[in-house]
């Protein structure tokens, strides 16, 4: 290398990007530079305008005001396949793989002639960028089989093939173990040691301390900070990310109770390329977090499903109280002092068009709020209200469709549904995912008030940092088994990080 | 070209593209009249003065519109549900045939309405209900069964009306005899043309309207229709709702097929509907599916078909162009139900 990123050409310029949506800027004259070379991290709570302004780079959205060079060259607005041509390459959160089809297959898919199918120039161009970048996935591979990790790796080969020379990475490290995390970080070095330049968009500080070389800070669709990464903290990003500081809520801890809930050898099926559970054994108590850390698709949604009364086991027993129930529901988890709130609040925890009052009721609309036959929706209007007073749901009224919510604010009201009837048990699902900061400082603080209300708190979280912050005891599960429960401050990420990979379960297996 | 999501359509947007759908439509029937050689706008005014233009004219078109908002709500009832009814035509002559069986001398006065009102519901409900449970037990496509069960029980009918139900006085017509004074609907106004089978009808629709949103299954209903799997987590027996639902609306179309017999035609023969049943989804969904918007969109569509009855005559233009009008106009209302929530955005 001659030359440091720090004098290094330029190779894509945001200059003063604006974008409205309506009353809402969510991009307000936000300007970006980023040079050959080199990480920037693009920092910001949710909502700050991360993804709207990578939508307008993609030309998923025409800029109202900016514009947006690659290479010195200008983009045309809202034409998607100019940033690909020009050498931007995309890796999502959500992959965008064909499970059915190989690695080689769908890396090649759109880029091949319509006539030939021959492999082999394709097949030594993807060898040699997995060699080179340190992408390890075999070529011939069916990606339906892959982990997330690989299935990671493809999509980042799939822009590696179509000749990207930016890469940009939106939250890559939220699927990852810390192993995975780390790996890709290597992968990302080797790239920028190669000429290329990474835009890294996260939330995770630890992880832009690592990785970036420069950090550009958004919040409310401004830019409030550019900082060297060598030349701040954490404390000090954080400060920026929030306009203050902000101190996340830290469970104590304290002595359990009697248990509540138990799963003895509990199975259920496989549901194609998500495992069931694998005879697990686990216990609710009062007054207790349990923490459930895992890569996502480990099996936490067949956990879950169990737990709110969505599945019966197919095999092995659920008690509440020490007695087994007859049946099985969702209406009977909440008879029977059970609150979900459920890892997806768009499709599961609420319904776009309903009302706020309409959606607060969904629960207990029988036993609460009707007589006989009869909706009682003055009642009803009146819990709404008490839930947007009580847990700070901003919004115009209870008469708004729940649609036109934040997520945190969506969040808060199914978490005011959910803690209304004063549950002992409690199954929260990623509870704080795509919520910003305060929100979460919020769902967190209420999630150990009821615990320490002596409720039993099952918290499940992809998010290692959380689930560390938050639980008296950890399990973590992989492939559908769930490992042993661990106290408060027993182990490491690291430690975790390996039982989540699944190499401790061949142990206990043998013992 | 892209469409745009609209989070919150203004009210301007949610009622002024469904209008603008109105106008496109009456466009498009000018223009098929000018393709037909006659005057666009006489036979505009010859299709409202057919359907509104008289006293005798208002009461054909309210009568028409009577099976209409039966089976206009059948279908609102079930699509709110996401219940795919195509069946409302079957269900429509399970009614009917009910209205024949009790109505020719089985029952007398005064039981004998009430009773085969009710009996009629039943059979009609009855009729749905086997598709649904084939839906909520097996998977099986609700459109596919319902849809074909039309074409069973019209072939049904044609055998009642040559075997069991045949008129013997009917000199050889399919027919069946004719119901029983007592049986009969009364006229709402003695001398007026129009019998309590529209009372009904509009009573009916009141009382669908406020299951929808004064009562639990109403609730149920419309969170079953709009967003299952929520439904589902939120503890509602979604599968109990969906059969519940289908019993509704089987149980409506066929009060369109017994007021039908026992309102206006007094018999039962294979040709008691022209297609009552699928014009109710086109009524259904010109309302939005709303139970009082059937009302108006039932006379709506029944004026189109009446007055094109005495424009054909008038103007020479075929009656078909009364089909055209409603497709036109279905097609429109859906493209303006989709602009509504989406814009058109170029790039």
């Amino acid at each position: 290398m001659t030359t440091g990123p720090a004098e290094a050409e330029v190779v894509l310029r945001l200059d003063r990007i604006t974008k409205r949506f309506g009353a809402l800027t969510a991009n307000d004259a936000v300007s970006l530079t980023l040079r050959r070379g080199e990480v920037v991290a693009l920092l910001g709570e949710n909502g700050a305008g991360k993804t709207t302004l990578m939508n307008i780079l993609f030309g998923h959205y025409v800029a109202d005001e900016g514009t947006v060079e690659v290479f010195g060259q200008p983009l045309p607005p809202g034409t998607p396949r100019a940033a690909l041509a020009a050498g931007v390459g995309m890796v999502h959160q959500h992959f965008t793989l064909a499970g059915n089809l190989t690695v080689l297959e769908n890396i090649t898919l759109g880029t091949e002639s319509l006539w030939s199918r021959s492999h082999g120039g394709a097949r030594a161009k993807v060898e040699r960028l997995s060699r080179d970048f340190g992408l390890a996935v075999h070529p011939d591979a069916k990606v339906g089989r892959l982990s997330v990790g690989e299935r990671q790796r493809v999509e980042i080969l799939k822009a590696l093939y179509r000749d990207a020379r930016i890469l940009i990475l939106d939250e890559p490290t939220a699927v990852l173990t810390p192993q995975e995390s780390d790996a890709l970080f290597a992968t990302l070095r080797k790239a920028t040691a190669l000429g290329l330049s990474v835009i890294f968009i996260s939330h995770k500080l630890h992880e832009v301390m690592a990785i970036a070389d420069r950090c550009v800070v958004l919040r409310h669709g401004r830019v409030v900070g550019e900082v060297d990464t060598h030349a701040t903290d954490k404390a000090a990003l954080a400060a920026l990310m929030v306009g203050g500081e902000l101190s996340l809520p830290r469970a104590e801890a304290r002595a359990p109770g009697p248990v509540l809930m138990r799963l003895e050898g509990v199975s259920t099926p496989d549901r194609g390329a998500a495992p069931g559970l694998k005879a697990v054994t686990l216990e609710l108590r009062a007054g207790q977090i349990t923490g459930l850390a895992g890569v996502s698709g480990n099996g936490q949604a067949a956990l879950a499903e169990i737990v709110g009364g969505l599945a019966v086991p197919a095999a092995g027993q659920l008690s509440l109280h020490g007695q087994e129930p007859k049946v099985w529901s969702p209406g009977e988890a909440l008879a029977r002092g059970v609150a979900r709130i459920p890892e997806d609040r768009h499709h599961q925890g609420s319904i776009a068009d309903f009302d706020l009052t309409e959606n607060a009721v969904l629960e207990a609309y029988r036993s609460r709020f009707s007589r006989r036959a009869w909706m009682d929706w003055r009642a009803a209007r009146a819990f709404a209200e008490g839930i947007i007073k009580d847990y700070d749901v901003r919004c115009p009224g209870p008469s708004t469709r729940i649609r036109l919510l934040s997520g945190g604010n969506m969040q808060k009201l199914i978490l005011g549904r959910a803690m209304a009837p004063g549950p002992d048990i409690i199954l929260a699902n990623q509870p704080v995912r795509g919520l910003d900061v305060g929100a979460i400082a919020y769902v967190q603080g209420q999630l150990i008030a009821a615990r320490d209300r002596g409720a039993a708190v099952l918290l499940i979280s992809e998010d290692l940092d959380e689930i560390m912050a938050l639980s008296d005891v950890i399990h973590v599960m992989s492939q559908g088994r769930l490992s042993p429960g661990f106290a408060r401050g027993t182990m490491t990420a690291a430690d975790l990080g390996l039982w989540m990979a699944g190499q401790k379960f061949g142990d206990t297996d043998a013992a | 070209m892209r469409l745009e999501p609209i989070p919150n359509p203004s009210a301007a947007r949610r009622l002024g593209l469904p209008a603008l759908a109105l106008v496109a439509t009456l466009g498009v029937a000018m223009a098929l009249a000018l393709i037909a050689g006659a005057n666009p706008l006489a036979v505009l005014g010859q299709i409202a003065k057919g359907a509104l233009g008289s006293k005798l004219a208002i009461l054909e078109t309210l009568n028409r519109a009577t099976p209409l908002i039966f089976t206009g709500l059948a279908v609102a009832v079930a699509f709110r549900a996401k219940l795919w009814n195509i069946g409302a035509e079957a269900q429509l002559y399970a009614g009917a045939i009910v209205a024949v069986l009790l109505g020719t001398g089985a029952l007398g006065s005064p039981l004998v309405l009430p009773v085969s009102a009710l009996a009629a519901m039943l059979a009609g409900a009855a009729l749905l209900l086997g598709p649904v449970l084939l839906k909520t037990r097996l998977g099986v496509d609700e459109v596919v069964t319902t849809l074909l069960l039309n074409f069973i029980m019209l072939l049904f009918v044609s055998y009642l009306l040559e075997g069991p139900l045949k008129d013997p006085m009917g000199m050889g017509w399919p027919k069946s005899p004719a119901l029983i004074p007592e049986a009969r609907l009364p006229r709402i106004v003695d001398g007026l043309r129009l019998h309590w089978g529209f009372a009904l009808a509009i009573i009916a629709a009141v009382v669908v309207w406020v299951i929808q949103t004064r009562t639990t299954l109403g609730f149920e209903i419309r969170a079953v229709g709009q967003n299952p799997e929520a439904a589902r987590f939120a503890g509602m027996p979604v599968n109990t709702v969906l059969v519940k639902t289908a019993l509704l609306s089987g149980g409506l179309a066929a009060l369109a097929g017994w007021s039908e017999v026992a309102g206006l035609k007094g018999h039962l023969s294979s040709d008691l509907s022209p297609g009552f049943g699928y014009t109710g989804i086109i009524v259904a969904m010109l309302a939005l599916l709303h139970p009082l918007g059937v009302i108006l969109t039932a006379i709506f569509v029944a004026g189109i078909f009446v007055g094109s009855d005495a424009m054909s005559r008038a103007a020479g233009v075929p009656t078909y162009i009364a089909d055209m009008l409603l497709a036109t106009a279905l097609l429109f209302m859906v493209l303006a139900i989709l602009l509504t929530r989406v814009r058109v955005v170029r790039g």
